[in-house]
């Protein structure tokens, strides 16, 4: 058998493969992201980038209607996007095995939140699989699709950062085929009008029991054979940072936390004069077991916020760790726009106007953060257009005068065409902003519509933004270079004076897709020349630092986009030719 | 025996192609792996780790403070933030580069001068190792490889790991064209003491 180092999201991409796995779907989010561009290795599989969650939940949830296996993945918020149509999935079943991968974020390591989606298999009453390292989150698919097909469910796989990110050891089988289930026309089963519902209801609550009687007797779930007075139940990674920490404890390892096999966990607690529950974020487990009348102690002793580690088990339970601190006082060191970054002219811009504007998720994000400070709000995936809408509808005058929303282009397909309907429909006067970098950039560069790059098809014909928007019914449309700042200014301004809705395009590519990542010159200061303004240093360009009152440009990290020199009032910075090294 | 291994440094400068070199060299050495890192806003010139352990049995992918055996920086300031990582008569491993965070270039803070007196002071000498990679694959001709010059100045700190087991590491994660310079710049690495 063949031994590959994967990591967890690699691991279910090579699980869907042997499960044989029909259709693949996700929108790009970060711990979730290499689901899908694994998955694009497998040639037999159809797999999309979707425009959002939403959407690949459904075209996963057609493919399992019709009769064949597939999985759609995304982050933990990515399902609250996706959650309407998973709620309705839950009476509707599955056919062909249907897995949904919510790959959540203890720690927020890039997220806005950190929610912990297996109350999303509580509430829809499916059933949750915890993998603990990327041989399980292979092997998880598999046993996931057996349970879809048997119990007529959904199956939530639900990852975090660490198994998503963390490689581990991990043996290779071969494909099992797996036949089509025949597609049978059942409109009670499928079609949710209220009537079928009902019934539907009463099926899920049935399953729900079967579901109960399957955690009692599946491996997923490990008791121990007593050796110790303590017993630590633990899921997910936890599992192996609390072995880690206490490995004189025994242990009673959760894969399937919801339905939990109550029954099993009562009696073993018996034989033990204190259990932990050692879960990362919420005490799912520990409410689930105490409702029950089991005694526990979890989240009165382990941290319920940030990710945990088997240091901070240990901390908890007070055993000696000889605890190093982190040095103090240094200066830190946050995530920047890139140098050559095409947002930085619109953020420049933005900051300079003084205009209040509504931000949105990508790396355009940044540019709330000094020194461009140039954004106001960011809420979720698409609210930069309608929360810009609500500032403008509040009248509270200046800043709603002039509001200017920024998104990018990825965004602007995954939720900000509806946004923007709206705001034509209800008369807004609004500025939006979309930063068309021709690329989804924050989670590595995947396709969209507006790129026509697509995962399973190769290239495709683009959809046009500025079509899209003339399309919505906006009149008042400009399209700039973003690092053409006197354009910028004074697109802005026409905007501003314009009775209506305005859509500005701000289109250059992302400096990862210019080949090589130079425009093949490095710029220069002259400190002769350079009056120490600090014009350039406002960009907020990694590359350009402010010394002994004068600016100075890293060579190491320049790429030429020759921003900082097209504003520079002593004309101080210059180009010096050559390649970049 | 139980070997955890760090590396810090910033954004964009081949940290997790470096983490996944030592990880697939130990597999090759019969040893089980356990990698693991943190990307997504840090790729964006932020504060980057990553590490490597390895054992007949590993459990927890994650590296706490104190716990490291070997702590290799991509850069200056960086080996600072995390040298508490370092376990007590560990070895620490700094590339001799300066990279300005943000808040350093816009004049907000100062970038430490003193870095290096105290690491000394935390570390001790005996057990630091002060390299010039950039400079040193510069006559390679690839900056990129600059990554690999480092994993070959702590490779003899390594020896369960086999030195076929790091050539095949190489070959395995780098494209077949880049194998030559890099086996070069292993070398140069583990000469550079």
């Amino acid at each position: 058998m063949e031994k590959a180092l994967l990591s967890g999201n690699e691991a279910v991409a090579r699980g869907a493969f042997e499960a044989d796995v029909k259709v693949a779907a996700a929108y790009p989010g970060t711990p979730s992201t290499e689901i899908l561009e694994n998955i694009a290795q497998y040639g037999e599989i159809y797999k999309e980038w979707s425009v959002n969650e939403k959407v690949a939940l459904e075209v996963a949830a057609g493919a399992s209607m019709a009769g064949a296996r597939a999985i759609c993945a995304m982050k933990h918020v990515g399902l609250n996007v996706a959650a309407d149509p998973l709620f309705s999935m839950s009476y509707i079943g599955a056919t062909g095995g249907f897995i949904v991968v919510s790959a959540d974020d203890p720690g927020m390591h890039s997220s806005q939140n950190e929610q912990d989606n297996r109350h999303y298999a509580r509430a829809a009453k499916i059933p949750c699989l915890e993998p603990s390292d990327s041989q399980e989150s292979k092997d998880f698919v598999a046993i996931g699709m057996e349970m879809s097909e048997k119990y007529d469910t959904p199956v939530l796989l639900r990852m975090t950062t660490r198994v998503c990110h963390s490689k581990t050891v991990v043996k290779i089988s071969d494909k099992k085929q797996w036949a089509n289930i025949e597609y049978l026309k059942d409109i009670k089963k499928r079609i949710i009008v209220p009537a079928h519902a009902k019934v539907r209801h009463a099926v899920v609550e049935e399953r729900t029991k079967k579901l109960i009687e399957f955690a009692k007797k599946t491996k997923l779930n490990k008791k121990p054979s007593k050796k110790s007075n303590f017993l630590v139940i633990a899921s997910g990674i936890s599992l192996y940072y609390a072995k880690e920490a206490l490995p004189e404890m025994d242990f009673f390892k959760i894969g399937l936390s919801w339905p939990l096999n109550l029954e099993a966990i009562k009696e073993t607690t018996k034989n033990y004069k204190k259990v932990y529950v050692v879960e990362e974020n919420d005490p799912f487990i520990e409410n689930e077991l105490k409702t029950a009348g089991i005694k526990v102690i979890g989240k009165d002793v382990f941290p319920q916020v940030d990710e945990l580690d088997q240091e901070k088990i240990a901390i908890a339970l007070k055993k000696d760790t000889a605890l190093k601190v982190p040095v103090k006082g240094l200066p830190p060191r946050p995530p920047a726009l890139c140098p050559g970054c095409p947002h930085t002219g619109i953020f420049y811009a933005l900051s300079k106007l003084k205009l209040p504007a509504t931000g949105d998720i990508g790396c355009y994000t940044l540019g709330a953060f000094p020194p461009l400070n140039a954004l106001d709000t960011t809420v979720c995936m698409g609210a930069s257009i309608t929360n810009a809408h609500g500032i403008e509808k509040a009248e509270v005058g200046e800043l709603s005068k002039k509001i200017v929303a920024v998104i990018g282009d990825s965004t602007f397909f995954h939720s900000g065409l509806t946004g923007l309907a709206n705001m034509v429909y209800n008369r807004s006067k609004g500025i939006v902003v979309i930063l068309d970098n021709s690329t989804t950039a924050m989670t590595g560069h995947q396709g969209h519509p507006g790129t026509g790059k697509t995962l399973h098809y190769g290239d495709q014909e683009i959809i046009d933004i500025y079509a899209v928007v003339s399309a919505l019914g906006v009149k008042d449309i400009h399209k700039v270079d973003p690092h053409d700042i006197p354009s910028v200014k004074e697109a802005f301004k026409k905007a501003l004076a314009f009775d209506g809705i305005s859509v500005i395009i701000a289109k250059r590519p992302c400096i990862f897709l210019v080949p090589n990542r130079s425009y093949g010159k490095v710029y220069s200061v002259n400190t002769e020349k350079c009056i120490g303004c600090k014009i350039c240093v406002e960009l907020g360009c990694p590359a350009i630092s402010f010394k002994n009152r004068k600016s100075i440009i890293n060579p190491f990290l320049c790429v030429g986009c020759g921003l900082c020199a097209s504003l520079c009032p002593t004309k101080a910075i210059t180009f010096q030719g050559g390649a970049n090294a | 025996m139980h070997k955890n291994i760090m590396i810090a440094g910033v954004g964009g400068q081949g940290i997790i192609v470096a983490a996944d070199i030592i990880a697939l060299a130990a597999i090759h050495s019969g040893y089980d792996v356990k990698k693991s890192e943190i990307h997504g806003m840090s790729q964006r010139g932020g504060s980057v780790t990553s590490s490597v352990k390895f054992a007949k049995k590993v459990l927890s992918p994650v590296i706490t403070s104190g716990e490291a055996d070997i702590l290799l920086s991509f850069e200056l300031l960086e080996s600072l933030r995390q040298i508490h990582f370092l376990k007590d008569g560990g070895f620490l491993a700094v590339n001799n580069m300066k990279i300005d965070p943000l808040p350093v270039a816009v004049g907000n803070f100062e970038y430490p001068p003193d870095i290096k007196e105290r690491l000394l002071s935390i570390v001790g000498e005996k057990n630091v190792l002060f390299v010039d990679a950039l400079d040193s694959v510069k006559s390679i001709g690839d900056v990129r490889t600059m990554n690999v010059f480092l994993i070959g100045a702590i490779s003899s700190k390594i020896p369960q790991i086999k030195s076929v087991s790091w050539e095949k590491a190489i070959r395995e994660r780098l494209p077949e064209k880049a194998f030559d310079k890099n086996i070069k710049a292993f070398e140069m690495g583990k000469n550079s003491r």
